[in-house]
Parts: C-alpha cells; sequence; structure tokens
C-alpha cells in the first residue's frame, strides 16, 4: 500500500465506476474502493440477502421468495433510453461485451385514473385514448413541426425560435389542450416538474427528441436495461478499468481524507494506512454526506431528497396487458402535486427475480413531512404489495469544485428515469479532474481470436 | 450427416495471484511464454478453439481475472454464465493450494451449480521444489468431484491436454449456449445489440467489432 496513485476513487457506484474506467484507459494509475463488500454503491443491485440485511437486519430472508441467487434488485430505479448519453459510452468503452440487453416493454401515463399506453407507434398513436380526434390532428402537427425543425432552414421555423420563445408559446400556436401539454412535457420530454414551460423551448425539443428517438430504436418503450439488474452496468465498468491496471479494494472502511496544511488532498486512511494520491474522486457518503459536521469543511450539501418504495409483487401490474417490464408516469397535476410520481417494475424477464415475481419501484421527490403518503397514489396502482421497502434518501451535491483542493464529488442519484444526469456528472467531473472536455475515443479492438 | 456444430462456453480463471493464470492461457491461445509477464493488462477476454472430433468444435471464451482477485474484489458478473473453471494452484507453495480450496468454495456458492470445475497445479517444471504433492492435490479433487491435472505454462507440459479434457466434460448435448456467450452479439429473443444499432446511427463512429 506505499504505492502512490495518479488517482484514489472512493465508491463504486456507477458514476465512479464510469469515471474510473474512463481514467484507467487514459493512462491513469487509478486505486478504486468501496466500503461495501459489493459493488454499486447507492446504484447497486442485491440479492436477497443483501437487500433484508440492508433494510431488515433482525429479520431472515424469507425462504418463499425462492433462491436468493435468482433477485437483483436495483435501489435506485433508473432505465437506460436508447439513444442516450450512456448509450454512447457503453458501445464506445465496448463494456457491451460483458453486457446483454432487453427492451422495457412499455411506457404508461396515468390520466383521469385510468393506465394508458404512451403510443409507440404511429397505429398505437391512432387508437390511444390519451386524446380526442381533434387534438390528435393539432398533436401531429406539433411533432411534425418538431421533426422537421432545421436550424439553418427558418422555413422549418413557422415563425417559431426554439431558443428565445418559452415552450408555453409553442404549444399555445399549436393550439395543445393542458392535458396533451401534461403528455408531451412529462411523459415524453421527462419532465418531473412544470418549470420547463415557460423557460425556452430549445432544452424541451431536444428532450422530445431523444424520447423519438430512443422511441424508434427498438420500439414498444424508449428504454433499455441490463439483463441481472442495473448493478451490472458498474461492475462491467470496474472489469474495464482493472483491465486497464486499475486496482480494486471492496469491504474497505475509509477512516479519513488527509489534506495538507491548506487543505489540499494528500491522501486517504484506510485500516490505519494511508495511500497517497494526486487526486481522489468519490461519491458524497465519503465526504460528509449524512453525517454531523465535525468543525470540518462542508464538503456536500443537501439538495432535496426522493422517497422509493421497492415493491416485491406476485403478478404483473393490473391494467398493462401483463407487461413483463414497465414504466408509468403519473404527471404531477393528476394527482395535485409539484412533481410527478414515478414507477419502474421488472420482472424475471430481464433475471432480476423469481419467476413469477415482479420488481416494482414507486418513487418521487419529497414535497412533506410524510413522504410514505406522497407515493400511494403510485401503491394503488400496483394491487396487492407482497412485500415493500421503504427509503428516503437525500441528494447530496458537492459545495466545490476541486479545483484548488484535489477533492472531487459526485452528485447523488436523481430522482429521474434514466441516466442522463449521471452522464453529465461524469462529464462534469472528468472536466474537473482532467481539465478537458471528455471525449470518447474509439479503443483497440482486444477480442484475440 | 449431422451438420458441424461449434459450442461456446465462458471459461473463468481463478487462483492465488502470481500461480500463473495469464501465463496458461497465453500458452493455451498463443502458445508463447514471458519469464517476466508483467500482470494481466489490456485483454477484455481471449478465445481458443478446440477441435474435438471433425463434426465438433468447442470455443472458449476465457476471461482473465483482471487483478480484481487480488483484495477479494472480483464482481458477480465474473462468475455470471461461467460453464467453466480453471484454479490454478502452484506446485512449489502450499499456500496457493489453500487459497484455490477458497475459491473452489467460492465458486460453489457463487456460479452456476452445473459449472465444470478443473484444479490445476501448475509450475510442474519446478517439481524440484515441489511443496504439493500429486496425491495430495489429486484426492481433494476427488473428494471435491473436480478434474486434475498438472500443468507448465513454461513447458506447454499439460496445458492443451486440460482444456480438451474440459472441452469433453462441457455438456454438448444442450442446444449451443449462447445464453451469454458473447453478450450483445448473439442476443436472442426480444435482446438488443447495442454495437449494431449505434452504427446504423448516422453521424457515430460505431462500433461493429
Amino acid at each position: 500500500m506505499d504505492e502512490e496513485y495518479d488517482v484514489i476513487v472512493l465508491g463504486t457506484g456507477l458514476t465512479e465506476c464510469i469515471l474510473s474506467g474512463l481514467l484507467s484507459v487514459e493512462g491513469k494509475k487509478v486505486l478504486h474502493m468501496d466500503r461495501n463488500d459489493y459493488y454499486g454503491g447507492d446504484s447497486a443491485s442485491l440479492n436477497l440477502t443483501q437487500l433484508y440485511r440492508k433494510f431488515r437486519p433482525d429479520q431472515e430472508v424469507p425462504t418463499e421468495l425462492g433462491r436468493d441467487r435468482d433477485y437483483a434488485v436495483d435501489l435506485v430505479p433508473k432505465f437506460i433510453i436508447a439513444s442516450g448519453e450512456l448509450t454512447k459510452i457503453l458501445v464506445h468503452t465496448d463494456v457491451t461485451r460483458y453486457l446483454e440487453f432487453k427492451q422495457i416493454a412499455g411506457s404508461f401515463v396515468y390520466r383521469d385514473g385510468r393506465i394508458s399506453k404512451v403510443p409507440s407507434t404511429e397505429m398505437e398513436a391512432v387508437k390511444s385514448p390519451l386524446m380526442g380526434l381533434f387534438e390528435k390532428r393539432r398533436a401531429k402537427k406539433f411533432f411534425e413541426f418538431l421533426q422537421g425543425w432545421k436550424d439553418d432552414d427558418p422555413a422549418t421555423h413557422q415563425g417559431l425560435d426554439l431558443d428565445k420563445d418559452s415552450m408555453r408559446t409553442v404549444y399555445e400556436k399549436f393550439g395543445l389542450e393542458p392535458g396533451t401539454q401534461d403528455f408531451i412535457g412529462h411523459a415524453m420530454a421527462l419532465y418531473l416538474d412544470d418549470d420547463y414551460i415557460t423557460k425556452p423551448a430549445r432544452p424541451t425539443y431536444d428532450r422530445i427528441i431523444l424520447y423519438t428517438s430512443s422511441m424508434a430504436r427498438y420500439g414498444k418503450s424508449p428504454y433499455i436495461y441490463p439483463l441481472y439488474g442495473l448493478g451490472e452496468l458498474p461492475q462491467s465498468f470496474a472489469r474495464l478499468s482493472a483491465i486497464y491496471g486499475g486496482t480494486y479494494m471492496l469491504d474497505k472502511q475509509i477512516e479519513q481524507i488527509v489534506t495538507d496544511s491548506d487543505g489540499r488532498f494528500v491522501g486517504v486512511t484506510s485500516a490505519g494506512e494511508t495511500v497517497k494520491a494526486k487526486q481522489v474522486i468519490g461519491d458524497p457518503s465519503y465526504f460528509g454526506a449524512g453525517s454531523t459536521a465535525e468543525g470540518g469543511k462542508v464538503r456536500v450539501v443537501e439538495d432535496g431528497k426522493v422517497v422509493r418504495a421497492i415493491c416485491i409483487l406476485k403478478h404483473p401490474i393490473p391494467n398493462t396487458d401483463d407487461s413483463d417490464s414497465l414504466q408509468i408516469i403519473i404527471p404531477q397535476n393528476q394527482v395535485n402535486r409539484r412533481n410527478d410520481i414515478y414507477i419502474a417494475m421488472v420482472s424475471s424477464t430481464h433475471n432480476v427475480c423469481a419467476k413469477d415475481v415482479y420488481v416494482a419501484i414507486v418513487s418521487t421527490i419529497v414535497e412533506t413531512n410524510n413522504p410514505h403518503l406522497e407515493i400511494v397514489p403510485g401503491l394503488n396502482l400496483l394491487g396487492p404489495i407482497h412485500e415493500q421497502f421503504l427509503t428516503v434518501t437525500p441528494l447530496y451535491a458537492p459545495t466545490d469544485s476541486g479545483a484548488s483542493d484535489n477533492i472531487f464529488i459526485t452528485r447523488s442519484y436523481d430522482a429521474t428515469s434514466h441516466f442522463e444526469t449521471v452522464v453529465e456528472d461524469v462529464q462534469d467531473v472528468w472536466k474537473r479532474v482532467v481539465g478537458s472536455d471528455l471525449v470518447l475515443k474509439k479503443r483497440e479492438v482486444e477480442v484475440q481470436e | 450427416m449431422s451438420q458441424p456444430k461449434q459450442f461456446q462456453f465462458k471459461l473463468v480463471l481463478l487462483g492465488e495471484s502470481a500461480v500463473g493464470k495469464s501465463s496458461l492461457v497465453l500458452r493455451f491461445v498463443k502458445d508463447q511464454f514471458d519469464d517476466y509477464r508483467e500482470s494481466t493488462i489490456g485483454a477484455a477476454f481471449l478465445t481458443q478453439t478446440v477441435t474435438l472430433d471433425d463434426q465438433t468444435t468447442v470455443k472458449f471464451e476465457i476471461w482473465d481475472t483482471a487483478g480484481q482477485e487480488r483484495y477479494k474484489s472480483l464482481a458477480p458478473m465474473y462468475y455470471r454464465n461461467a460453464n467453466c473453471a480453471v484454479v490454478l494452484y502452484d506446485i512449489t507453495s502450499s499456500a496457493t493450494l489453500e487459497k484455490a480450496r477458497t475459491w473452489i468454495r467460492e465458486l460453489q456458492r457463487q456460479a452456476d451449480p452445473s459449472i465444470v470445475i478443473a484444479l490445476c497445479g501448475n509450475k510442474s517444471d519446478l517439481a524440484a521444489r515441489r511443496q504439493v504433492t500429486e496425491e495430495e492435490a489429486k484426492k481433494y479433487a476427488e473428494e471435491e468431484g473436480l478434474m486434475w491435472a498438472e500443468t507448465s505454462a513454461k513447458s506447454g507440459e499439460g496445458v492443451s491436454e486440460i482444456f480438451t479434457a474440459i472441452a469433453k466434460k462441457l455438456p454438448l448435448t444442450a442446444p449451443p449456449p449462447s445464453a451469454r456467450a458473447g453478450a450483445g452479439r448473439a442476443a436472442g429473443g426480444r435482446g438488443v445489440d447495442l454495437n449494431k444499432q449505434a452504427a446504423s446511427q448516422p453521424g457515430q463512429d460505431g462500433c461493429n467489432c
């Protein structure tokens, strides 16, 4: 342990593992540690033993749920949006060779007390009960406008300026009803609240295009999912890092982040030994998140909370055509909230649980002092719930860029339904650590025949 | 006449650091040996094909630990869908056989119950410094129902033989196990291939390896 490293990475969540992998490929000498004896940190997938150890330490694992090893229960409900940035990183780093993906079977939206499928084809759109006939025509014009938009061709702009006009202006131009706006903003642009409506339309345009191009890629839904659970993602990037020389140590308690008299990073103390490195990257839990400040520097601040209920079901979710996997979005307006409620469900089709078991996670951003009540509209859609594990997780963000002390802290996993903000964090931390933008380069082909 | 069949299997290597895991694979795959080989860097996995008869070939997709075994930090992904495992010890070090026993217990716990495990005493060229007798290792292997052999990655002795023996022991009756083999490439059912899709996207230099 008396070697010196370029970078020490603390925590094996997806963000840290992607960074570790990319840094090792870049030739940096990386030491990657985690306090847990499993990979994934807050983005892990747990087997039953690990799940009960985490949430019900005093309870035996019930045998009727089946074999321990058949389970990989995600802690964070997210899917991979097919045409998104994470897909690009997976492909460019070739970690796809360790992974196998399947589609998420359907995307649903809650409206007026019932669940409807988000149309994935023109046929479905025509039949969808989400809009009346005339509204469908207006919506068609709206989508044709978006698909036809070319920045350098004013003829396609129909008098609108995506960078100046608000999304409200765009909706009004096409005469879209509030219910349709809800559907587009929440079920397609995947906004969690309505703040986007008064802002310039460009980001919403980008998000709708991302959604529709992802939908077009495999059909059915815009999402894909790795077999054996999301925890496979950090593991595959950890392997990439190890293959390029990264050193891995799990089950290591981090006792201290050592700094010099100017507050600059020196090393990390574990089991009484200090390992030195030029820089440290880590998730907020290694930098004081959740613990009371002991007079030291406050490195992370809480930026809201997310409530998540992991629900084990013995049946598919009612009114979803027995889909083996799905997302249901309950737009905030439908249930008088500020933030949407999400349901993400996977099953044995994705090798994450025993046969005839379904794992649904209901989540939302906490708005009150009774977060468990806030998710009730979601829980009510599930039918009988066999077992439920509830968490209220604070979201942390770093207070400092790390430029002055070489301490680079990642963000907690937010309430969005996909990994785009995770990749944004990777890009942000990369720029702070390396000093230049993350550019994905094609690696050498390594499978040697 | 039946069609020639190629079966593909995932093989994982386990064993204490420096028992010669990478050297054994290098000998098997490239028939090379390097006395001062550094710890494994840069290879996701290697492949090698064994011909059993003119109708049947077995292609091994061989995963190395990439050093993640050193601090007991191998991921479940490593064991996942492994059809066979070679667990190495160094015949000149009793401690490495002890370690091999630990890895075998780990495999029995983590891997598929049908996994074929071969225990290999490597460095048989250093028999003069032998600490582990053939009898001792063989007896243990028999008790645990493992295949057993001694090998020398340096001289090549016993290397191709053990891989061929494993190939013969694998179930060649089942449909070719595309269960995982080459994830993303052979995805059946509703599996999706990111590489293929990415390559067809305009404006991206996709990988179609």
